[in-house]
């Protein structure tokens, strides 16, 4: 191929590849039966569940697969004022922290939950990057539940990849800190920086807790994967920086031509906590979490983890030599084949775990870097793919014996086979594409019809949007001997990596609504008559409902500036698809959406005397225009009795509504008389 | 009445105890925003919602129209008909073992009675439904327009196409009735062959 041939002449420079490799138009770029490949029909659903990491947004996104729709945005580590996720008093306790109260992270992998090395669709972990935090989203409600920040650590980069029946996630530090975290000098980065890679025990909703930590040399931890069948009960993580560089990484953390893969026996080190050879380590992180029943998150604050050094349990660690600054670690669907990204390195090196426990049992070492055996290259490695593009980031299998490879400086998937590691095509992708994701293609079991390019840099690929564009993604047939680009659609923040599904392990497990004779919310309200305002010295609690079409009350007097105005609003529908929104004039805060048999809460602190306005903001009903409201706010002071009524209009639509025996009378009535 | 028949008779007089199980009647509601329906199973003894909150979601639509919403307890013919439909499996099966085909005519026509005035009852609930509405708080008021559900088929009411067809124990009921019009017929004095 004359086009790669070049390409290998201008290695690292990614600049100019157009000398002789003229791109193919745009209508060459798709063979015809593409578009009938990604339509989906109004009314037909989608082969396939996407789950997207919103990069910087700190969100994640989901998308359909083979069309390319998006169906929503799960919020996890941002405040979203679309539904008032971080916002409202129910949901504010999911983003607190050590750091108070941090209301935006980078979002970078996400990861479904597994059953022996299987994705279940129980849960989607992801981690948040800049504030060490994991994350739990229940796959029935496509919400947040759960949030556990990682203390000694900065950066949680290589995070949150799971064991094969999600009895662990990891949580690796990208940044080696001083651990204990302290004010040292910044050149003193070999005495005092250390890196640790967390171990969270994370097969309970709502008992997710970090159990244990290791303590490790001060390299950068890039992203990790826990082995299966042969390399079962071992995780791999990346490092690179093995340099010890701590200014100008780009160069001084590149110069060594082999860096690590770190090989962890997590069974040897939860055997070693057992027995005691770790030490509790002061430690104050958070633990957030959506009580399942009152549907409000709570804030525990923990003091303490297991630090487990290596020293101290022989065999728990060893060091892969792995070239140059690798990225990515993914285990191929047997177990055997490790294979490794090295972002500058020429070859795509894959390591044997037959070879792996071979060279530990005949102590192939090259030396040890503070206790922890560094095996030889040679003892471990299976192969090396030749010429497979340059920069090699991540790797997914289709669970047909091949694998592929995203090449990010050579915008390109590769397609190469285990065992012989010959590559058998490539596929340019636009543009330099970061993680690629086929569903389920980093387990056991891959479906291996689609794969996704996930890409770095857009440019021309849409209509243009000034200087900020969406980010890419590209869908691939990989059915087939060739890789056949079939879809290119646009992805919000930038999507770091994705997993996937079949659409029919999620689709009917949805909750619909939730049940109002359930909802345990303090501030519940469950009929249009238990509506009420109350004060307890400065705070004023408003209890209402929502219903189509008006709020009860929605008439309200007695609150004054300055007052802590708390309105708890309940959607009593018990209908699929029927919510409702509430929004008051100035608020300072984001609107509530309301599931239908939901309570959600808002604080308002009135600054100025008058009556203000509040309507519901979810298009609900033809009658939406006329839900609305009015409260009047009094100057501090002013002692206007406390008042929630309900206008005229409401109060005939409530009147209908009322207890049965009552309803029974008026039928009565309303039937002659009988 | 040969021996197999009033077997068969008193077979048919305990159908209606099917009634216990059974509904009677199913109105089903189709509209764009409702493609997976809503619907009400009337019984014998009961109104109820075929998904578990559907009649209160049909109630909660019926208040735009101003229709009186749709309560059991409001409803006292479903106190009596379980009385009335255990007489009827009674008497039905004293026919039988009394081997009395006067009783078995007597038991047909007062069957039959009891189905029309069944049937009669449940339009006019219907028509009070659809028509007594309460216009101090209808918000969708269309001049002219009433909401009477039909009785059997379907029926655009607004948005709703409307559809009521008679259900398992209606059907019981059918057949039983019929069984015992076949029975007593079959079973009628022949003359004697000459």
């Amino acid at each position: 191929m004359p086009c790669s041939r070049i390409r290998w002449s201008i290695l690292l420079t990614a600049l100019v590849v157009t000398v002789g490799c003229k791109a193919p138009a745009p209508q060459d770029l798709v063979n015809g039966d593409a578009a009938k490949a990604v339509y989906v029909a109004p009314g037909q659903y989608d082969e396939f569940y996407a789950f997207l990491s919103g990069g910087f947004s700190g969100q994640v996104t989901v998308y359909a697969l083979p069309s390319g729709r998006q169906l929503k945005t799960i919020p996890v580590f941002s405040q979203f004022p679309e539904n008032g996720y971080g916002y409202n008093e129910e949901t504010k306790p999911m983003l607190e922290t050590t750091f108070g109260t941090v209301p935006w992270d980078d979002t970078h992998h996400t990861e479904l939950s597994q059953t022996d090395g299987v994705p279940d669709g129980r849960w989607l972990f992801i981690n948040g990057n800049n504030t060490p935090r994991v994350a739990r989203i229940d796959l029935t409600r496509f919400e947040t539940d759960e949030i556990l920040q990682i203390p000694n650590a900065a950066g949680g980069h290589a995070s949150p990849f799971t064991t094969g029946n999600s009895e662990y996630i990891v949580s690796a530090t990208r940044f080696s800190v001083p651990i204990p975290n302290a004010d040292v000098p910044i050149e003193s980065f070999k005495t005092n920086f250390k890196g640790t890679l967390s171990f969270i025990k994370a097969d309970v909703p709502g008992k997710m807790d970090i159990a244990f930590q290791l303590l490790m040399p001060g390299y950068n931890y890039d992203l990790g994967h826990a082995g299966k069948g042969p390399s079962e009960g071992w995780f791999f993580f990346t490092t690179y920086n093995t340099e010890q560089a701590y200014t100008k990484l780009e160069l001084n953390a590149s110069k060594n031509d082999k860096d690590y893969i770190a090989a962890v026996n997590w069974k040897l080190a939860e055997q070693c906590v057992k027995e005691g050879k770790a030490k509790a380590f002061p430690s104050r992180y958070a633990h957030n979490y959506m009580d399942p029943d009152t549907r409000q998150a709570k804030v525990e604050f923990r003091t303490s983890v297991q630090m487990l050094d290596p020293a101290a349990c022989p065999g728990v660690v060893y060091l892969l030599p792995t070239p140059k600054s690798p990225h990515g670690v993914d285990i191929d669907p047997t177990g055997e084949y490790i294979v490794g990204g090295g972002k500058l390195a020429t070859v795509i090196p894959v390591h044997s775990a037959t070879k792996i426990k071979a060279a530990i049992a005949a102590k192939a070492f090259d030396g040890d870097i503070g206790g922890i055996p560094v095996l030889k290259y040679e003892a471990t490695i299976a192969g090396e793919v030749q010429k497979p593009g340059l920069g090699p980031l991540h790797t997914e299998f289709d669970g047909k014996g091949n694998a592929y490879t995203t090449m990010f400086i050579s915008s390109e998937v590769v397609k190469w086979k285990l065992g012989t590691w010959e590559v058998l095509d490539r596929a340019p992708t636009y543009y330099s594409p970061g993680h690629l994701m086929i569903p389920g293609g980093d387990s056991k079991k891959p479906w291996g019809k689609y794969l996704l390019a996930l890409n770095k840099i857009t440019k021309d690929r849409y209509l243009p949007t000034g200087g900020e564009l969406a980010q890419s993604a590209q869908l691939y047939d990989i059915s087939g001997d060739k890789m056949k680009l079939l879809l290119d659609f646009p992805t919000q923040g930038e999507p770091h990596y994705a997993q996937a599904l079949p659409a029919s392990v999620l689709k009917d497990k949805q909750v619909k609504f939730f049940s109002l004779a359930k909802n345990s919310s303090p501030w519940v309200t469950r009929a249009e008559s238990e509506g009420n305002i109350t004060r307890a010295g400065k705070a004023v609690h408003i209890k209402m409902i929502a219903i189509r079409s008006h709020f009860a009350p929605d008439n309200l007097e007695g609150v004054e500036v300055g007052d802590s105005v708390y309105f708890h609003v309940t959607n009593i529908e018990q209908d699929w698809d029927i919510l409702h929104g509430f929004a008051v004039l100035g608020m300072n805060t984001a609107e509530l959406i309301l599931q239908p048999g939901e309570t959600r809460s808002m604080l308002w602190i009135p600054r100025s005397p008058g009556v203000y306005p509040f309507y519901c903001t979810d298009f609900c009903s033809a009658l939406h225009q006329e839900m609305q409201g009015y409260i009047r706010v009094s100057a501090a002071g002013a002692n206007v009795p406390l008042k929630a009524n309900t206008s005229a209009k409401a109060a005939t639509q409530i009147s209908r509504l009322k207890a049965v025996p009552q309803v029974a009378e008026h039928q009565h009535g309303a039937a002659g008389g009988r | 009445m040969t021996r197999r028949a009033r077997l068969l008779l008193a077979l048919a007089a305990v159908l209606p105890a099917a009634a216990a199980l059974w509904p009677l009647w199913e109105v089903r509601l189709l509209a764009p925003q409702y493609p997976e329906g809503l619907g009400m199973r009337i019984f014998a003894y009961t109104v109820k919602g075929i998904k578990p909150n559907d009649l209160d979601n049909i109630n909660g639509l019926n208040h735009y129209i101003g229709m009186m919403p749709i309560h059991a307890d409001a409803i006292p013919e479903l106190r009596w008909m379980p009385w009335i439909l255990a007489l009827l499996v009674l008497t039905g099966v004293v026919a039988a073992v009394r081997n009395s085909r006067r009783l078995l005519m007597g038991w047909l026509v007062a069957f039959a009675a009891l189905a029309l005035a069944g049937l009669w009852d449940f339009w006019r609930w219907e028509y009070n439904y659809g028509h007594h509405l309460d216009m101090e708080s209808a918000i969708i008021v269309i001049p002219g327009m009433s909401y009477q559900p039909p009785l059997i088929g379907s029926k655009q009411l607004l948005n709703f196409t409307a559809s009521s067809w008679p259900s398992g124990a209606a059907l019981a009921l059918g057949v039983a009735f019929t069984g015992a019009a076949l029975i007593w017929w079959t079973s009628r004095p022949r003359r004697a062959a000459s």
